[in-house]
């Protein structure tokens, strides 16, 4: 009877159903030590979506982006217990974790510009893979500062320290760093808190363009940015998952669960 | 609305007190260098001459010049910097890099502050027996370069290991992110912004190195040699032996030779000094965050 609720999977709408799911979590909780930081969260992000994230502080946000490229492996405290299957392949049994990662672009909440040069800090991660053909490494510098709408600001200086920029100018770095990878998924971790509003503006609309061509995670708190862009957002709490829904489901009565649309309304967090 | 109470005076007196003690209790400290220096210009300047730097003592050591010492120091810091820097580096981004919170770490640490706390002449002996006894290296540059290279590698450790620290963990999660190894993060975000902490490090090792005697004394250096060194094998003299030779040990020398010979030490050092402050300020030009 269970059975019979879940499609067969050699039909062919099931197929098609599971090459649009980029990543799919299965009973993915998080601990630190004895603390929970997540608790059985399962869910699915298709290809070329934005898929918000909201939720108060200690949610669980960060450390759900984390368990997704593996960053525990650095953190001998972090424990992951459950399933996590990147392009259907589970990544915790992957051989090559770093392949993984260089797939996953992540745009941390402070800017990380690296003390190095403006150019450097682009070719970075096309020079981690090998790449060091100086006029490939322009081409990409290039491309990426101009889609992470940075190029006009910094091509008479690509050889000054990336680290000197102003904030939201690094912000806009760090993210041409992350497309250098050129990410099949780009994890965005509450990048515009030290932003000023007319950047997190022309990053909104780089992101909008960017999703023709990636799945992009937005975890954030600012409920009306995850409205603008998200495609679907799920709402965290306290380490659960309350709900997933379409945008803008969320923001009208058809929330499920009534802390969502506390959350959302403004009555707490 | 601004006036001030008597609490504010108060406070605003203790403040200009407590800086002008901060400001004599620093004065104190230069005293003694000043002093040290002053005497040195004043009485062993007038011994200094290229001759002095180029040739080799003479008449019992009464009168000549250093330059066998002076060029057996050079060699010395140099054998020492070869074997302190691969090891010492290597160890301190093992430390500060790899290791984790476990018992091996706490061990190697332990170790390191032992090592710093171990008296110099007790280095010397442990060279003696160790290198030019059982490894059969003669009283040797090689011997006396281990020996000195053993006692000042905890320096290097310790000042690598915390300049790397000191390299903020968001760099490396930021590389880690991208799919770089912890050695591709370590060659190319964590080395290139911790190299000005790690040149200080080799800064006080060379000072340390180019001044110690005790360790020295047993395991390569002499008090006299008519030969300049040919190779690691060889023994050699050595600026703070030759120092404490004439100052102590000779019959007959000038009142002043020794002032020369001190001032001469010292200006090696800072000399060398120099150069790696020099390249550390090239260094941190290029780097800021």
């Amino acid at each position: 009877m269970v059975a019979g609720m879940q499609p067969p999977a050699n039909e062919p709408g099931a197929q098609v159903e599971a090459a649009n799911i980029k990543l799919a979590v299965r009973d993915l909780s998080i601990s630190y030590g004895r603390d929970t930081a997540l608790g059985n969260v399962s869910l699915e992000i298709r290809e070329h979506e934005i898929f918000g994230i909201i939720g108060p502080a200690n949610a669980g946000k960060t450390s759900f982006l984390k368990s997704l490229n593996r960053m525990d492996m650095f953190n001998s405290d972090m424990h992951v217990k459950g399933e996590v299957l990147f392009n259907g392949l589970n990544i915790r049994k992957l051989r090559n974790i770093y392949a993984l990662r260089s797939r996953i672009g992540v745009v941390f909440p402070l800017p990380v510009g690296l003390p190095m040069t403006i150019y450097d800090n682009v070719a970075l991660a096309p020079r981690l893979s090998g790449r060091k053909n100086k006029a490939d490494l322009d081409v990409i510098v290039e491309r990426c500062l101009t889609r992470a709408a940075l190029w006009d600001e910094v091509k008479d200086r690509l050889n000054s320290l990336g680290s000197l920029l102003s904030g939201g100018q690094q912000q806009r770095l760090t993210i041409a760093r992350a497309l250098s990878q050129e990410p099949e998924l780009l994890m965005l971790d509450e990048f515009s808190i030290a932003v000023d509003p007319v950047t997190t503006m022309r990053i909104e609309d780089v992101l909008k363009e960017l999703k023709a061509e990636m799945t992009i995670i937005l975890v954030t708190n600012l409920v009306q940015q995850a409205r603008r862009l998200a495609d679907r957002t799920a709402f965290f709490l306290a380490g659960e998952c309350v709900e997933i829904g379409e945008t803008e489901d969320l923001f009208t009565d058809k929330v499920k669960d009534q802390r969502t649309n506390d959350y959302i309304e403004g009555r707490f967090g | 609305m601004f006036e001030t109470s008597t609490l504010n005076a108060r406070n605003q007196q203790v403040q200009r007190l407590v800086r002008i003690l901060f400001l004599m209790m620093t004065l104190f400290l230069i005293v003694p260098v000043l002093i040290i220096l002053g005497t040195l210009i004043v009485k062993g300047s007038s011994v200094i001459s290229i001759d002095f730097l180029f040739t080799s003592p003479t008449d019992g050591m009464t009168a000549g010049g250093i330059f066998p010492a002076l060029l057996g120091t050079v060699f010395l810091v140099a054998v020492d910097l070869v074997i302190a820097i691969p090891i010492g580096i290597s160890a301190a981004i093992y430390l500060s890099e790899y290791a984790g919170n476990n018992w091996l770490t706490r061990v190697i640490n332990l170790a390191i502050i032992n090592l710093a706390g171990v008296p110099s002449i007790v280095h010397a002996l442990f060279g003696l027996g160790a290198f030019v006894l059982f490894f059969g290296f003669g009283t040797s540059i090689l011997a006396a370069s281990l020996t000195l290279a053993i006692m000042t590698l905890p320096l290097v450790i310790v000042a690598s290991k915390e300049s790397m620290q000191a390299v903020p963990q968001a760099f490396r999660e930021a590389s880690w992110n991208m799919g770089a190894t912890r050695w591709q993060t370590i060659r190319r975000v964590v080395l290139p912004n911790a190299i000005p902490g790690i040149l200080t490090g080799l800064i006080l090792e060379i000072s340390r190195t180019a001044g110690e005697t005790a360790p020295i004394m047993f395991t390569g250096a002499v008090f006299f040699t008519p030969f300049l060194p040919q190779g690691i094998f060889d023994q050699t003299m050595a600026m703070p032996l030759h120092l404490f030779v004439v100052a102590t040990q000779v019959p007959g020398v000038p009142e002043d030779l020794p002032y020369g010979v001190a001032l001469m030490l010292i200006a090696l050092v800072l000399f060398m000094n120099a150069l790696s402050i020099a390249f550390r300020a090239w260094l941190r030009g290029k780097k800021k965050w």
